[in-house]
């Protein structure tokens, strides 16, 4: 019987040795904020990475103290009897470098400067974040985890991981990913961080300086975010042509979606950091194991040993279906272990953190396999 | 579709490369892990079919085989097997030759049309045969390209397909006396093995 975690509490862990970066800048230092469910065995070998997506954080499963309605991101997929069971293994999950749930990131303070970073906050990319996860793997004295797991943003980390360190994962679980944005995808992005920047409160990023947020360009760039990750199908089903709610502030919307997208952006606006943003973004930009296809993705992903497990959702047209099965085709022709399923779902991109009965048959089927495969005490 | 229990004759070879066209529950593959060490992929339109594959340990992907077979490379694989599906598929010509293309064999069963209760039902009776062998009425089957060992045999020979094995069996995959001596009217189903012509 499936169950929720209950009260879970996050951590800090603190990493005192400079971290250098792919694009040439060095952290002196950072914090990562991190949660853990479950425990670890005595061999170590049942530890589960959760790699967040863009505007994901540390908080995957289990509610807060202080937020008793709202669990963790992924809370349907993580807890006990589900697919991540957290009493089978033991889960990591964190805010990456750049985030603005605790991690080091533009909100944190500068050691040199003894101010926020700001946007100077270095560029980071997923290289970086997976080094830092290598090194939080370190910390928690886990040499190889049984599975890394990931959707969107969080898949591609899945991905890095099994090329750069193929000797420290058993399995990666690759959910509506991408090998790497399409021209559409980046022109999404770049329309989001347009909005941002082009805030009369954004002051080039200094916007603490002025004591003010971005808070029209956040939400704005959440609204057009939001869009892609619906399908027509689900918002149609969701809204229609719906008249606006009467419970809700209604002033100036016509219909019912647009006072859901405006609630959205505005509830996201408050709690997102606007540089994060745009430094998550182009992250998710930049994402390329291929170097601009210097290397068939084949051949980056000859070097990797773990199992894959790569899964799509059929009306997700950010990610879309095909977008998964270059992954797939790719680990095909490298002869390595994959499965793979389309899922049939109605909820666009944001079906990989909906409750389906499919959807969970598959994950928990292979997560169980990953499971009875440790060996070991467990 | 069809389900009955035929027997795949020992063609494998141990750590063989093995894709299975249509693996089903993954039942065949699960086994060839056990018996040979096999380096299994199966292919599966069915979720369902698809988890139960996940609990054997397998390697699965959901692919339309009427889709073809474009996403792998040539003679990427040492055996392709299709059991019992051949009959279900669009284009059963062009599914041989991609099988023996992206693997040096295969092995292929499917249900013989000209089996004797078969030509008793359409011949006698008048009604296309439903049967155990075939359990569906005609408006409604996946079977929709049934041929006869006969004809599947021209067919390779038209492909350039060479048959290097066959083995004839009733439906709990028994050999016969006479499914061995009259295959084509005795015997229910066939397990082909075949190479591509030199």
């Amino acid at each position: 019987m499936s169950q929720s975690l209950g009260v879970v509490t996050p951590e800090l862990i603190s990493f005192e040795k400079p971290l250098q970066l792919e694009r040439g800048q060095t952290l002196p230092r950072y914090d990562l904020m991190i949660e853990t469910y479950g425990s670890l065995n005595a061999d170590k070998s049942n530890a589960v990475l959760v790699c967040h997506a863009l505007s994901g954080d540390h908080h995957a499963a289990g509610y807060h103290e202080s937020e008793s309605n709202k669990p963790g991101w992924w809370n349907h997929y993580i807890g006990p009897g589900k697919c991540i069971d957290t009493d089978r293994f033991f889960v990591v999950s964190l805010n990456n470098l750049g985030g603005c749930s605790g991690s080091t990131g533009p909100l944190s303070i500068d050691p040199e400067t003894g101010k926020a970073y700001g946007p100077a906050f270095p560029e980071v990319t997923v290289l970086d974040w997976v080094h830092a996860q290598a090194r939080l793997a370190d910390h928690l004295g886990i040499d190889k985890f049984a599975a890394i797991v990931g959707g969107s943003l969080g898949g591609m980390q899945a991905l890095q991981w099994s090329i750069t360190y193929p000797d420290r994962l058993e399995s990666a679980v690759i959910i509506a990913a991408a090998p790497r944005l399409t021209a559409q995808n980046i022109a999404f992005n770049e329309v989001a961080r347009q909005a941002i920047m082009r805030d009369p409160n954004f002051f080039d990023g200094n916007y603490a300086d002025h004591d003010v947020i971005p808070a029209s360009g956040v939400g704005l760039a959440r609204m057009v975010g939001h869009i892609t990750y619906l399908s027509d199908i689900s918002m149609g089903e969701k809204f229609g042509r719906n008249l606006p709610r009467e419970d809700r502030d209604a002033e100036g919307v016509n219909f019912a979606v647009e006072q859901y997208l405006r609630y959205q952006g505005k509830q996201f606006s408050g709690r997102f950091d606007a540089n994060t943003y745009i430094l998550m973004t182009r992250a998710l930009d930049y994402f390329d194991p291929t170097l601009n296809e210097s290397t068939a993705l084949s051949q980056v992903l000859s070097e990797t040993r773990c199992k894959f497990l790569v899964l799509s959702f059929t009306t997700d047209w950010r990610f879309s279906p095909s977008r998964s099965e270059e992954i797939v085709d790719a680990l095909i022709q490298a002869g390595k272990p994959v499965s793979y399923a389309r899922l049939e779902s109605a909820h666009g991109h944001d079906a990989f953190l909906i409750p389906d009965a499919t959807y969970e048959r598959l994950f928990k089927a292979f997560m169980s396999r990953v499971h009875a495969d440790l060996g070991g005490t467990s | 579709m069809i389900s009955h229990s035929y027997r795949i004759p020992d063609w494998i070879d141990n750590n063989a490369r093995v894709l299975d066209l249509g693996c089903g529950d993954g039942r065949l593959l699960a086994q060839l892990v056990e018996t040979h060490a096999i380096h299994a992929l199966g292919l599966e339109l069915d979720p369902d079919k698809i988890a139960t594959c996940l609990d054997l340990g397998l390697s699965v992907i959901q692919q339309d085989l009427d889709r073809g077979l474009s996403n792998f490379n040539d003679q990427q694989f040492d055996t392709v097997i299709m059991t019992q599906t051949l009959q279900a598929i669009r284009r059963p010509d062009l599914a041989l030759s991609e099988m023996l293309r992206v693997g040096r064999e295969a092995i292929v069963t499917f249900p013989n049309f000209a089996y004797i209760r078969n030509r008793i039902q359409l011949g006698l009776a008048g009604h296309m045969p439903v049967n155990p062998q075939l359990p569906n009425p005609w408006y409604d089957t996946p079977n929709i390209h049934l041929s006869t060992f006969r004809d599947f045999e021209e067919l390779c020979q038209t492909l350039g397909i060479q048959i290097l094995d066959k083995d004839t069996q009733n439906l709990s995959g028994k050999r016969t006396w006479l499914g061995t001596v009259w295959p084509n009217l005795f015997g229910e189903v066939a397990v082909y093995r075949l190479t591509k012509e030199p």
